[in-house]
């Protein structure tokens, strides 16, 4: 149990591409956080350097009060688990169970009862006479956890350990993940590339992009408030809808439509809108609103994305199935429901009012929304 | 699915009849008198002195000091056969090891000048080798018999190969569990090469155990003589009368053939695996 401090951590590489730019993330004892990213984001590289297995070229990392830039993985008190597994294809469940306790000199009856508790915990008991290669997917990927939990780290550090599991496994693992590691509280690390992964294990989320932290925060606040546009379109499926359109007045004008969205006088003419599928709804009639044509359809069961056009901007609206859909259809969105964006930047301009609230119904639609 | 026709069968059997025929006509022709062979050339029907042949070939003292036995001479070639094939996988994995997880400089440089080495035979460079040896005193000695052949292109690059398509992560979590490079050598990378190493083991054995140059020039003492060297030398020294003993060269060649082939059977299974598949 410890805290992780990184701060101003850089990775430059040999050539001088910058793969992470001067990341700071305090990390409490105990909270799971996330790293999320599209690949190439740099999230594996920082977490790749606080397990010792890439050279840290600027700034310090801390695991409880030592800074550990310059000790070895195997000090470092962390436990590590691989997107592939990276078991020992040559030993039994077991061995790879207790081969990082042997080559501690951990006394054998020590070995053997935490390699029986994480057994246990994991209920992977009966398979610890096995190879690796008579298990499955999902059973591989429990005794790579084994081989983190028997460890009893400081920390636990994931790299992307469901990517190679299929859909329904990666939800059962991942709550899983979730409850062993609140019942461990063993402080977490966890990169995905999966933003909904990213929302149901997440004490805070760290969203990077380019090597720099756009965002860090719990989710529900990322999701309701946004820093940049980023961020708007990486957190959330459907991603929200980004449209450039221009203030005059209280209206919105998106080309030669136009939406009622209250005072915004602090904002700048020229902005980028950012409307979430499912806070649009269909307009009542003598309501303002902008007409949609519609390309296609898909239906998720619980909900219905619409995917259609505005003046010729794409744009998606998570409907209710039971709404009848013609050919084009009047959409509208409460002004408080708005995400403004300065319109070169993309950074965040305004807070919407109610945004920040978590018990808002909207986002238990998210689950289904992945279908 | 291609259905079998006769055809298929056809080409089998004469296959088989191309590659055991011979072996067959040098085992029956062994079980002859010589002066039989001589009068008649060779036979295909058992000639009823098969283990008298043998026994002779196996125990009988000869050569020019009287002193050499074929079972002598076989023991010769297994050492040679065996310590060139073990040495060569020792050394070509410890080689390989070096070349894929140490990122030394001039690694890339290092193994391309070695894997162009394949390109040149044993023969381009006996003479130094045979001076080195000399200048050493390892003449006449099994050291100067194996060591100089230990250097492999061939099983460093199947070993660079190898070692490539084992998954980085496996490294990574091997030094997460605080195994260093030995340890790690010895506990993953080894048990992961074994059917590599039975294959090469093969190919290596095999090609020593054929070794005839390198020997005729490195031993003059016949107590190291091979059975290779062996089977020329009956042709020339044992010659009693004016007919040369057949029979035994060829009970010889048959001899010669048998370790190369229990060792294939032995690992075969082991051998297709490694050249074959991988189970990371």
């Amino acid at each position: 149990m410890a805290a992780i401090n990184i701060t101003n951590v850089s990775k430059i590489y040999a050539g001088g591409v910058e793969a992470v730019k001067s990341v700071s993330i305090d990390i409490a004892d105990g909270e799971f956080i996330v790293l999320v990213g599209p690949s190439g984001c740099g999230k594996s590289t920082l977490l790749r350097m606080v397990a010792g297995l890439e050279a840290i070229s600027k700034g310090t990392v801390e695991i409880g009060d030592r800074v550990i830039n310059d000790i070895e993985p195997a000090e470092r008190d962390i436990a590590m688990v691989f997107q592939n597994y990276a078991l020992y294809p040559h030993m039994t469940v077991y061995n790879n169970l207790a081969y990082g306790l042997k080559n501690r000199g951990t006394p054998k009856a020590e070995i053997d009862a935490r390699v029986a508790e994480a057994a246990r915990m994991l209920e992977i008991e009966q398979y610890l006479t096995r190879k690796p290669r008579a298990l499955s997917g999902g059973q591989r990927q429990r005794v790579a956890m084994g081989r983190a939990i028997v460890r009893k780290p400081a920390a636990f550090l994931f790299d992307e350990p469901l990517s190679n599991l299929d859909a329904k496994l990666r939800v059962s693992m991942r709550g899983e993940i979730k409850q062993l590691q609140k019942r461990l509280g063993t402080t977490s690390l966890y990169v995905t590339h999966d933003q909904l992964e990213a929302m149901t294990l997440a004490d805070r989320l760290v969203v990077l992009n380019g090597g720099q932290i756009e965002q860090i925060g719990r989710p529900l606040d990322v999701y309701h408030t946004p820093a940049s546009t980023f961020v708007a379109s990486f957190i959330g499926s459907p991603a929200m809808n980004l449209l450039r359109g221009t203030r005059e007045g209280t209206q919105l004008h998106f080309g030669s439509q136009a939406l009622e969205a209250g005072a915004m006088s602090a904002l700048p003419a020229d902005l980028t809108i950012g409307i979430r599928a499912e806070d649009l709804r269909i307009a009542s009639a003598g309501e303002r609103s902008l007409t949609m044509k519609i390309d296609y359809v898909e239906e998720l069961g619980a909900q219905r994305l619409v995917h259609g056009t505005v003046d010729g901007k794409k744009l998606t609206a998570a409907l209710s199935p039971e709404i009848e859909i013609a050919e084009t259809i009047a959409l509208t969105i409460a002004p408080s429901r708005l995400h403004f964006f300065d319109a070169t930047t993309g950074k965040r301009l305004v807070q919407s009012p109610d945004a920040s609230g978590p018990a808002r119904q909207r986002a238990t639609t998210l689950e289904p929304a992945i279908g | 699915m291609h259905r079998t026709k006769l055809f298929d069968h056809v080409i089998l059997m004469m296959g088989v009849f191309f590659m055991v025929g011979p072996l067959l006509v040098a085992l029956m022709t062994s079980s002859h008198e010589a002066a039989d062979i001589h009068r008649n050339g060779l036979q295909i029907l058992p000639g009823g002195h098969f283990i008298d042949t043998y026994t002779t070939v196996l125990t009988r003292e000869g050569g020019f000091t009287g002193k050499i036995t074929g079972l002598r001479m076989m023991m010769n070639s297994l050492i040679l056969g065996i310590g060139f094939a073990a040495g060569k996988i020792v050394l070509s994995m410890l080689a390989a090891y070096a070349l894929v997880y140490f990122r030394f400089r001039f690694a890339t440089i290092t193994f391309w000048m070695i894997f162009t080495t394949l390109l040149l035979p044993l023969e381009v460079r006996i003479l130094p080798s045979y001076e080195v040896m000399n200048t050493l005193k390892l003449t006449n000695t099994y050291t100067g018999l194996i060591v100089p052949l230990l250097a492999s292109a061939t099983g460093t690059f199947y070993f660079r190969q190898f070692f490539k398509s084992i998954p980085d992560e496996l490294l990574e979590a091997a030094r997460i569990d605080g195994a260093g490079p030995f340890k790690f050598f010895i506990d993953v990378i080894v048990p992961l090469s074994k059917t590599m190493i039975a294959a090469i083991f093969i190919i290596m054995f095999v090609y020593g155990w054929n070794q005839y140059l390198w020997p005729t020039l490195m031993t003059t003492d016949e107590s190291f003589f091979t059975l290779v060297r062996g089977i020329k030398q009956i042709l020339l020294v044992w010659v009693g009368s004016n007919i040369p003993d057949y029979n035994e060269a060829f009970a010889l060649a048959i001899l010669a053939m048998v370790p190369p082939v229990m060792i294939v059977m032995i690992f075969q299974r082991w051998f297709i695996k490694g050249l074959t598949e991988s189970d990371k």
